[in-house]
């Protein structure tokens, strides 16, 4: 039996950052719980944020369970997390430059050249471009694991457009609505503070060409994205507007939009839609989603583009492995933050290990998310671990495994009352002139019982996550 | 703003009023046959409506025979007429959807409320349903959403095309309620002056909830003059054209004013509004009343279309 690290309770004893939630469960009897917890759903469905988180795909309509037990940090634990966090998304767009320009680290043999350039992700139309202030991933979600009191993993990391903020700026308001009294006993560190700083990092990467005062503008694949509530948010909280591609069009040297006094030229796209999509011209011909011609603007210093087209290899889970390398190497750092040890299938000595050892591993698909088409193998039959072992067989390339993590648990609210339940971490690290991160992430949670799947399509809710002032 | 903005605020006003003209027309219908038939029959009422909301083609595809329950239903609840009260609300919702980022939250609750509880209704059968029941939600519905435009909305240019939008709508909507009058009395030349007549009058005036407004401005008598001046000219009855002219041009004037130039749409609107101010009801009767109203409601498509090219198309240069 796997022992978890429970983030509240180690055996009787209260760890210290949730010393006075265990006041605030014994003084709410389950009536008032089941109250307060239909009163926070109510609040999440008249705001409207109903949406799956990234790639997840679902019914845009449908609410993710939030449960109101928060999740709790010391300072010091966070400015532990904080400092890896930054380190690693500094090193991922310190290889995406360097790749994207002369491949030093392909030239030292540190990471196999076909690995980067033969890469779906990688992105020939942009090799040689130095984006404004260098940088290629404005935004890194990195989805962290906890195994201990100082063990963390880095399970993932995201580049291109990690969504699920908005989750977090919302948890917190509605934990500050219903439980005024919390925050005034907690010393908590706010997070309202992310879409100004948002803003900022993006005006801070605004294109040579750029005169005066940055027009930025989120570019949305439209309304009837699953994440369009996040994107109107975010816009919303930023001041800045919303657009779509047909909004925008190209003109001599710049992009514009189109508003009712005419055009108005735009400097920096945080744009929410695949690389794939932006310019017809460019990369896919049939996309509706994208404004032709955008691509050349980007090129000559027009426009600038966050992320960066190009920014996905640096999340591909094979690259992903070479992480702690890249710190070493453009950092001359050891990395803070460990990565979960990787065996890549394509490789026949891991692929053997991994179909001999696949009832204690966990197997995904390189390019997969979303928990869809992965093994659990712990948590799976002898015929599901048969069957997924035909699957890597047929292709190994196509999957890598790690060993089984044993999640940490934070109490939540369950039917029975309060149980421990699996949790992850993803804080969204700011990266322009300067590289930022706000005190909180998205906490996500694993509503059902030994469940170490904590995504939304696969049951999986979310939490309040706070980070105490010292 | 973005006109892609500009053009949902303008749609969701237009929505919103076209939905609470067909509670009002379908209104006017029931009232209308509730009266004993004088001999050319309910059933050319109902038809005269169908001709008035522009949706007889549609409906008669469909159903056939005017009967009033497939009328009620096609009027209210069918989505494969674009003009039906639930195809305007869930129109309106989606655009509101969209620019979430330009509405309060209030206005987009009042929307939203409206579009939960409109299916609610739809699963409710509809036999429990009165008419009456279904105008009434509609018309406080959409005063609840014009409420919270008015209480909360930021005074700025996105107003300033919803406003547009509804005084456009209003205009289009008045004017084809008024020919609903002459669509039912025009065969039959006898029938003017007589109860009958005025009962129609009335029950116009009603579904325009201006039933005792039209007392208290004119006294006496309901006569086709008052009623006519009352709707058209009357700058102090808020659905007369008018009103709505008046509507037009004060948002329009204020976009000039912000955006420090007027366009085509300016002038357009003017003339329109001109023309009523030095409008008298003898006119009106001497050119007809269809025709009066028939050109109107050109007028006013005409200056949708410019107001479109203007500020929404996004061609603006």
């Amino acid at each position: 039996m796997t022992s978890y690290f429970n983030e509240m309770f180690q055996g009787d004893a209260v760890r210290s950052p949730y010393a006075r939630l265990e006041d605030w469960t014994r003084s709410m009897p389950a009536e008032l719980r089941q109250m307060k917890q239909a009163e926070a759903e109510a609040l999440f469905r008249r705001i409207g944020i109903t949406f799956a988180v990234y790639g997840e795909g679902g019914d845009p309509d449908r609410l993710i369970p939030f449960d109101m037990f928060p999740r709790v940090f010391t300072n010091a634990e966070w400015t532990r997390l904080e400092r890896g966090i930054k380190q690693r998304a500094r090193a991922l767009n310190a290889f995406l430059l360097d790749i994207y320009g002369r491949g030093e680290i392909v030239r030292a043999g540190r990471i196999p050249a076909r690995l980067v350039y033969q890469n779906e992700a990688y992105e020939k139309a942009v090799a040689g471009i130095v984006p404004p202030k260098g940088v290629y991933s404005h935004i890194v979600g990195i989805d962290l694991v906890r195994t201990g009191p100082d063990e963390f993993f880095v399970l993932e990391d995201n580049c291109r457009t990690p969504s699920g903020v908005s989750y977090m700026l919302e948890n917190r308001e509605i934990m500050m609505r219903m439980f005024p009294d919390l925050f005034r006993e907690n010393r908590i560190l706010p997070v309202d503070g992310y879409p100004e700083l948002l803003r900022r990092t993006l005006a801070s990467v605004a294109p040579v060409k750029c005169d005066g005062e940055p027009t930025v503008v989120i570019l949305t694949p439209g309304h009837f994205n699953s994440a369009y509530y996040e994107h109107s948010f975010l816009a919303d909280l930023m001041g800045v507007e919303l657009v779509e591609g047909q909004d925008l069009f190209v003109e001599g040297e710049f992009v514009w939009m189109r508003t009712t006094e005419g055009p108005k030229r735009v400097d920096v796209i945080y744009r929410r839609i695949d690389d794939a999509f932006i310019d017809p011209l460019c990369f896919r011909p049939d996309s509706m989603l994208g404004v032709p011609g955008l691509m050349d603007v980007y090129r000559s210093g027009g426009v600038a583009i966050c992320s960066a087209p190009g920014a996905g290899v640096a999340d591909d889970k094979a690259v992903y492995t070479f992480v702690p390398e890249m710190i070493r190497f453009y950092l001359g750092e050891e990395p803070i933050l460990q990565n979960v040890p990787t065996w890549q299938c394509a490789k026949p000595d891991d692929c053997k290990y991994v179909l001999s050892h696949l009832a204690e591993l966990v197997v995904k698909e390189v390019h997969g998310s979303g928990g869809y088409g992965m093994l659990v193998g712990p948590k799976s039959t002898p015929e599901q671990v048969a069957a997924f072992a035909e699957r890597i067989r047929i292709d190994p390339g196509n999957y890598i495994a790690q060993p089984t993590l044993a999640l940490s648990t934070v109490p939540t609210f369950v039917e029975e009352g309060i149980a421990p339940r699996h949790v992850d971490l993803r804080p969204y690290c700011l990266v322009g002139e300067r590289v930022e991160l706000v005190p909180g992430g998205l906490t996500r949670v694993a509503l059902t019982s030994g469940s170490l799947v904590v995504n939304s399509s696969q049951g999986g809710g979310v939490k309040d996550t706070w980070v105490l002032a010292e | 703003m973005l006109s892609r903005t500009a053009d949902n605020l303008y749609w969701i006003a237009r929505y919103m009023e076209r939905a609470e003209t067909m509670a009002r027309l379908l209104e006017v219908g029931a009232r209308i046959a509730l009266l004993p038939s004088s001999g050319h029959g309910y059933r050319s009422e109902w038809d005269s409506l169908l001709q008035a909301s522009g949706t007889a083609n549609g409906f008669a595809h469909k159903y056939g025979d005017p009967v009033q329950r497939n009328i009620e239903s096609y009027l209210f609840f069918d989505r494969d007429n674009v003009s039906s009260v639930a195809s305007c609300l869930f129109r309106a919702r989606e655009n509101a959807r969209i620019v979430r980022t330009a509405l309060t939250t209030q206005v987009w609750d009042a929307i939203n409320t409206a579009y939960q509880e409109l299916r609610e209704l739809e699963r409710t059968p509809r036999s429990e349903l009165a008419l009456s029941r279904l105008t009434e939600w509609t018309m406080r519905h959409s005063a609840m959403v014009r409420g919270a435009i008015d209480a909360t909305l930021l005074r700025n240019d996105g107003w300033d095309f919803l406003n547009l939008g509804y005084h456009l709508e209003r205009a289009d909507n008045t004017a084809r309620l008024m020919d609903v009058k002459y669509y039912v009395l025009l065969p039959r030349i006898e029938f003017v002056g007589s109860g009958l007549d005025n009962y129609q009058w009335t029950t116009l005036l009603r579904a325009m909830s201006a039933h005792r407004a039209f007392h208290w401005a004119y006294g006496g008598e309901v006569t086709a003059r008052k009623i006519a001046h009352f709707l058209i000219l009357n700058p102090q009855c808020p659905r007369s054209l008018i009103s709505c002219a008046q509507g037009m041009n004060d948002h329009l004037d204020r976009l000039a004013r912000g955006y420090g130039k007027p366009t085509d749409a300016q002038a357009k609107a003017r003339l329109l509004l001109s023309e009523l101010v030095d409008g008298s009801v003898d006119a009106v009767f001497d050119e007809g009343m269809h025709e009066f109203l028939s050109r109107f409601i050109i007028q006013v498509a005409g200056l949708a279309a410019c107001v479109h090219e203007s500020y929404l198309s996004g061609d603006v240069r």
